[in-house]
């Protein structure tokens, strides 16, 4: 520019005269693409300047710790405490899946988090049809508190918080770690962790429900109640936006439809007369990290600001804490590839990052291997030392925010929060989630954005390392994890023993009162909780419900 | 063959992870054949009811839960149970390419392992039902 030094006063100036030469240079040499854009097809600018910030910018960025929170929930973030470092596990046995927790938390993670088995995950218990092949699959196979003490020996409830991945019979399990609590002589009011919790996540994308939408919304209101008074310290939902970014949708849907479903609950909860103020501070998020970088710290940052806004102005929440959205972050399964999965290490890395500088409270990083099956005991290693390096080597821990006031971060975060918001008023149109589930807008979205990406990938214009490019003739078949055959059949004979064992007349008059108490409005925590202590089952439990609320009928 | 290709898209076991077969579903429509999807939570014997019940020339299996040697040889051991073992199996996943040789000799035509585009599973389709049509 002739050697002029770029000032406010010249600014205007000076840019389009870079902008003429620039015009210039692109007809010698082209840009690799017509447009770029980022994975929620929003157009990238070649260059962000100050000219992309329109005014009002304080107030929408704002201080760390300050609402509307853009910039994080708290003022010194990793300054004072590292994220937790939590990788889910869990297969096979309860003695099992006990012994891979300790190995964890010997290897430096902070907290546990528990992978049920999909019988579990839909409250059949091991020896029911519906439950052939899938025992200890996915997960461990929990059928009564006998397998959660199993599950728990050893591990000091006071000291380790645990999160539990249980959405239709969380309730169940929940109690049943109370119960577990009781007997170490942990009370339930020093009782920390999370139960995922979160039903409408699974009509839209995940599909492990059990119950049409009104009761479960109602167990759900009842967590809330039981909790507020009981276990105070326990996040009584996880609200999830990661399973529907894994059934392909945007990242502008995700915080979309997570926050419409976030907005269900608290007007569930609120309609049954709790206090806004009472049970929000313990709601908290799951938010999937995928592949576009700048997106998914961008996505961290709109969401907390649209989520204090929501609970500002329309639930007239008042304690800072219910205006905080707190999020766990798992890095994007979806993403990774059966084809060189050493290539996995570096997508989880680069994504583990955008977690990291979008203010992320806790975090899983997925595992090389999880395109073929679930990890080994090395693969689960080298997933939790990428989080160790980020915190511990990389420096990016040393100041809040670090990407605040980037022209382009700041104008992509502008740009997420106004198109997740239309996409919350459409839904709020249809007469809010649940009603958009029922109607299908939600999985008809997310379908169609998944059927995009497969015509990008196939196209080539979505490039994937080591799949559509970059390919290698001769793969190589890494190591793999087996679960043990025997184990499903030894949980059906430790199940059987214990129907002998238990006082089955003390179980049956528990769960004839669950039932009851079902088929009017009082709390089921407190009836869940005795007919767990009375060794009923998962199943039974869950049999019992279903008889008073029936089973979801997905639509067609 | 002048009529569609019938394809009956299933969920066999509790894995609710269906991106894929809706993928599927949808991309082989897209091709011109006729598909029904059988929603999750399907256990062997309903989808090789509705298979026979539908007339299909394949079925496609999608298991992301790691049940698939278990589950898939079921469907095609109930389908030769019910002589109907004309109807070409497929199937796809999180399936380790360890799997595979166990899964061809129960009778899986092919395993479409992650990676593989909707369009050369739409071809080995159209191959499969031509051989065996004789055309």
């Amino acid at each position: 520019m002739g050697g002029r030094s770029l000032t406010t006063e010249n600014f205007d100036e000076v840019y389009r005269e870079w902008e003429e030469k620039t015009r210039q240079l692109l007809e010698k040499y082209p840009e690799q693409r017509e447009r770029f854009e980022t994975l929620s097809g929003i157009e990238v600018k070649r260059l962000y300047t100050t000219r992309d910030r329109k005014g009002e910018e304080m107030e929408k960025i704002g201080l760390p710790g300050e609402y509307p929170y853009t910039r994080g929930i708290r003022p010194t973030m990793y300054r004072s405490r590292n994220w937790t470092m939590r990788q889910y596990a869990g297969f096979g046995s309860a003695a099992e899946t006990n012994r891979r927790f300790r190995y964890l938390l010997e290897q430096g993670q902070t907290g546990l988090s528990v992978a049920f088995d999909l019988p579990t995950q839909i409250g059949y218990d091991s020896d029911d049809p519906m439950a052939a092949g899938e025992v200890g699959k996915v997960g461990v196979a929990i059928d009564s508190l006998e397998d959660m003490e199993r599950l728990l020996e050893g591990i000091p409830l006071d000291r380790v918080s645990t999160s539990m991945t249980i959405n239709a019979p969380a309730s169940i399990l929940l109690a049943m770690y109370i119960a577990v609590g009781e007997k170490q002589g942990v009370p339930a009011e020093k009782l920390t962790g999370t139960i995922q919790n979160d039903i409408l996540k699974e009509y839209i994308a995940r599909g492990t429900y059990i119950f049409p939408p009104q009761p479960s919304m109602r167990l759900i209101t009842d967590i809330f109640a039981y909790c507020a008074e009981k276990v105070p310290r326990w996040n009584t939902i996880s609200i999830s936006g990661y399973h529907i970014r894994e059934a392909g949708s945007t990242a502008v849907q995700e915080v979309a439809f997570t926050l419409a479903d976030g907005i269900a609950y608290v007007q569930a909860a609120v309609e049954a007369g709790l206090d806004v103020d009472r049970f929000a501070p313990r709601l908290s998020f799951f938010f999937n990290a995928h592949n576009h970088f700048f997106e998914e710290v961008a996505k961290f940052r709109a969401a907390r600001r649209l989520w204090s806004r929501i609970m500002k102005e329309r639930f007239g929440a008042k304690n800072p804490r219910s205006l905080q959205l707190r999020f766990h972050t798992q890095t994007g399964g979806s993403t990774l590839t059966a084809q060189q999965p050493d290539n996995n290490i570096v997508r989880v890395t680069l994504q583990a990052l955008a977690a990291v500088l979008g203010g992320t409270q806790s975090l899983h990083t997925n595992a090389r291997d999880e395109a073929l099956a679930l990890p080994t005991e090395a693969s689960a290693r080298v997933a939790l030392r990428t989080q160790q390096i980020i915190a511990y080597e990389s420096g990016v821990t040393q100041t809040v925010d670090p990407m605040g006031g980037s022209w382009y971060v700041e104008a992509l975060t502008d740009e997420i929060e106004e198109r997740a918001l239309a996409h919350i008023e459409r839904i709020d149109e249809l007469g809010g989630a649940v009603a958009a589930v029922e109607q299908g807008y939600m999985q008809r979205e997310i379908q169609r954005a998944a059927l995009e990406t497969q015509k990008g990938i196939e196209s080539g214009e979505e490039v994937v390392v080591g799949v559509n490019r970059f390919r290698l003739d001769q793969e190589e078949q890494p190591e793999l994890y087996r679960v043990d055959p025997a184990l499903a059949r030894e949980q059906v004979e430790r199940l059987e023993s214990l129907r002998q064992r238990r006082n089955g007349e003390e179980t049956d008059r528990r769960l004839a009162a669950l039932k009851r108490g079902a088929e009017g409005t009082e709390n089921l925590m407190p009836l869940i909780l005795d007919a767990v202590r009375a060794y009923a089952t998962v199943g039974e439990i869950a049999n019992a419900l279903r008889e008073v609320f029936g089973e979801y009928e997905p639509i067609g | 063959m002048d009529r569609p290709i019938r394809v009956l898209v299933a969920k066999p076991g509790l894995d609710g992870h269906d991106r894929g077969a809706l993928i599927i579903a949808q991309s082989l429509r897209d091709e011109g054949m006729e598909v029904i999807y059988s929603g999750l939570r399907q256990s062997p014997a309903q989808i090789v009811a509705t298979a026979i019940q539908e007339d299909v020339d394949v079925i496609g299996l999608s298991c992301l839960s790691g049940a698939h040697n278990e589950l898939f040889p079921q469907v095609t051991r109930l389908l030769k149970e019910q002589g109907a073992e004309e109807i070409i199996v497929v199937g796809g996943g999180v399936i380790p390419q360890s799997d595979i040789p166990f899964l061809k000799e129960h009778g899986i035509r092919q395993i479409f392992t992650p990676g593989t585009s909707t369009k050369e599973t739409a071809e080995f389709i159209r191959r499969a039902v031509r051989e065996k049509e004789g055309v």
